[in-house]
């Protein structure tokens, strides 16, 4: 409770990250103003997608400041990769952000090998981003499916997205043995080689993709409710977003084109051909949008991937399988994760452990704009912002 | 007009609930204690010990303690401990075993980086899923009896990869013999020269041993 309210009164019209449209917040320091309400979210509360927690204040129904509280999922996860060896960590990268664990190795490896100087072949590469990308088609399947889940339209398009997502992970399982917990980058190359039956059941798996788009969007981007609910809520401006260093989606929601596989053109981006799509008002439904569009994309993506996929192996020769001693020396690798920037700085200093091993998690430094996109808005409202940032605590926490 | 989004959404849900009727692509549920999904066979899900018969597990381990699982592996859920002396393994080298084994399978992660490791295809990953325990300390932390199965059983759980491991060994098995086999030779023609050229020795050299039969 908050009965003078001296906090959070001057809060909105002060700070400069006043949200950008949306009902006006009422002044809390008019003397007929009842007390403020602080509800307490989680971290045991379905909506928030996790063990996290949102300590929200209410001024009726409007939010009027919000805190995230997180940490309870912390697993110590930097500080163990510094205690073991380098291929010891790749395991635990599966478990930052459990639903894309092949895009986390990816920037695993892609850190390790710029610090190690290691090539990788072309069909890894080729490899590499056929998994990222289906990837992204899971972990979207998966935010489209759940933010309808938060809006209350109890589980009907959960489970469509659910039964698509299956059969990727079921691929996921035939080729790397485990259906979230692949394991299956390794440094220099990939760890098993796609068979020709792999790889035709995944082309066309990925071709009907589109059907499966064109299924759910009809159920849903038309939906006067999901309009009414999502359109002009939990705005965010370019500047804001750029200010706050947001990335990957809901960057580009705002209308920033900022894409690494563009801007770096990492791995064989640069050879293929597809468009970044772009958000106008940065609420939650051009953040809907922008996954169902990048999902249109990432099938383009495939498409040519699977036409241009090389021979070869599938593992740099000289590449050293463990034991791993970098020279002395630090390397920051990142790529375009499906919820924004992975990144791993790694620092040697010629032992076989990492002397320090930092991840840059896309979900919590996209979690940081939460309360500047929440207020004014309800606390129903609230658990919509949050599943349309698109969070996973394993990787807000580690 | 208002409220048509809404009635293409219910067409598509009704489409969703009639097709499960009838097509195989809208119903995908498995109703699972009675049906099984046959899992495939790159699946993993713990570690066991190769051994190459099934009569005499313990005596045929192919793990020669190397340890080389135990330093790399993620979550260290591996314990051994190396004999102190030497048996035959399958080729008949002499070779270290491991008397203490131990996986804690409640921390083991299922990672497969120990089988990735390992130099002498000793570790593979088994495939049983339902494993209940109802004491974590006792039931679920494995020893090498309980871990070690047979060759048979890693051909029946993968058999491509099984196969391809076998063909492997065979060569490699091969290749050592007719390495061992060349250097008997070539030991037994370094002795037979050495008597034919004595480099004038002051006192009568002793005794050449006959050279070693391979």
């Amino acid at each position: 409770m908050n009965p003078s309210g001296n906090s959070c009164g001057s809060f909105p019209a002060a700070s400069p990250f006043a949200p950008v449209a949306g009902p006006i917040v009422r002044s809390v320091t008019d003397p007929f103003h009842g007390d403020l309400l602080e509800v307490s979210m989680g971290p045991q509360h379905p909506s928030t997608h996790g063990v996290f927690r949102m300590v929200a204040t209410l001024d009726g129904e409007q939010i009027v400041k919000l805190k995230p509280v997180f940490g309870y999922l912390h697993r110590n996860h930097e500080k163990i990769a510094e205690n073991t060896s380098y291929l010891a960590s790749m395991p635990y990268t599966d478990r930052l952000d459990y639903l894309c664990s092949l895009s986390t190795n990816w920037a695993y490896a892609f850190a390790a090998e710029k610090l190690l100087g290691q090539p990788v072949p072309d069909r890894a590469q080729y490899l590499r981003i056929i998994l990222a990308e289906m990837t992204r088609l899971v972990n979207h399947s998966c935010l489209v499916g759940f933010l309808f889940n938060d809006l209350g339209t109890s589980f009907t398009p959960l489970l469509y997205a659910f039964r698509e997502r299956e059969k990727i992970i079921d691929l996921f399982e035939s080729l790397t043995g485990s259906r979230m917990m692949c394991n299956y980058q390794r440094f220099g190359g990939c760890r098993v080689d796609p068979t020709p039956e792999w790889l035709e059941a995944a082309r066309k798996l990925v071709e009907n993709f589109p059907r499966f788009l064109d299924e759910y969007e009809r159920m849903l981007t038309g939906n006067e409710i999901m309009l009414a609910r999502t359109q002009g809520i939990g705005r965010v401006n370019a500047a804001q977003a750029i200010n706050a260093g947001l990335t990957g989606p809901v960057l580009r929601a705002s209308g920033v084109d900022y894409d690494l596989r563009k801007v770096d053109a990492y791995g064989f981006y640069g050879r293929m051909d597809f468009r970044v799509p772009l958000g106008d008002h940065g609420d939650t439904y051009d953040r809907y949008m922008i996954r169902i569009l990048e999902m249109r994309e990432s099938v383009k993506i495939l498409a040519q991937a699977f036409r241009d996929l090389p021979a070869g192996p599938i593992m740099d020769p000289k590449a050293k399988q463990r034991g791993h001693r970098p020279k002395a020396g630090e390397a920051y690798g990142r790529i375009e994760g499906p919820k924004g920037e992975i990144g791993f700085h790694l620092i040697s200093d010629g032992s076989p452990n990492p002397y320090r091993y930092r991840v840059r998690p896309p979900s919590l430094i996209n979690l940081t704009l939460l309360e500047d996109m929440c207020l004014g808005h309800t606390l129903a409202d609230s658990v919509v912002i949050l599943g349309s940032i698109d969070i996973v605590l394993g990787e807000v926490d580690r | 007009m208002l409220g048509t989004g809404i009635l293409n959404g219910l067409a598509v849900t009704a489409k969703n609930f009639l097709g499960s009727f009838h097509d195989p692509a809208r119903l995908v549920t498995v109703e699972y204690p009675e049906q099984h999904i046959p899992v495939p066979e790159a699946y993993r899900n713990f570690p066991f010990l190769v051994s190459e018969s099934a009569d005499d597990p313990m005596g045929t381990l192919r793990c020669v303690s190397c340890l080389t699982c135990e330093k790399e592996c993620p979550p260290q859920c591996i314990v051994i401990v190396r004999s102190k002396d030497k048996k035959p393994d399958a080729t008949g080298k002499a070779q270290f075993y491991p008397t203490v084994f131990n996986i804690d399978t409640s921390v083991c992660m299922g990672c497969q980086i120990c089988v990735e490791v390992c130099p002498f295809d000793s570790i593979k990953m088994d495939k049983v899923f339902e494993i209940t325990a109802t004491n974590r300390f006792t039931e679920l932390l494995l020893n090498r009896e309980q871990l070690a199965k047979s060759n048979a059983y890693y051909h029946q759980i993968h058999p491509v990869e099984a196969a391809e491991v076998d063909g492997r060994l065979a060569a490699e098995r091969l290749a050592a013999e007719e390495k061992a086999k060349a250097a008997a030779a070539a030991k037994a023609a370094a002795a037979a020269a050495k008597p034919a050229a004595p480099a004038a020795p002051a006192v009568p050299a002793p005794q050449t041993p006959p050279p070693a039969t391979p």
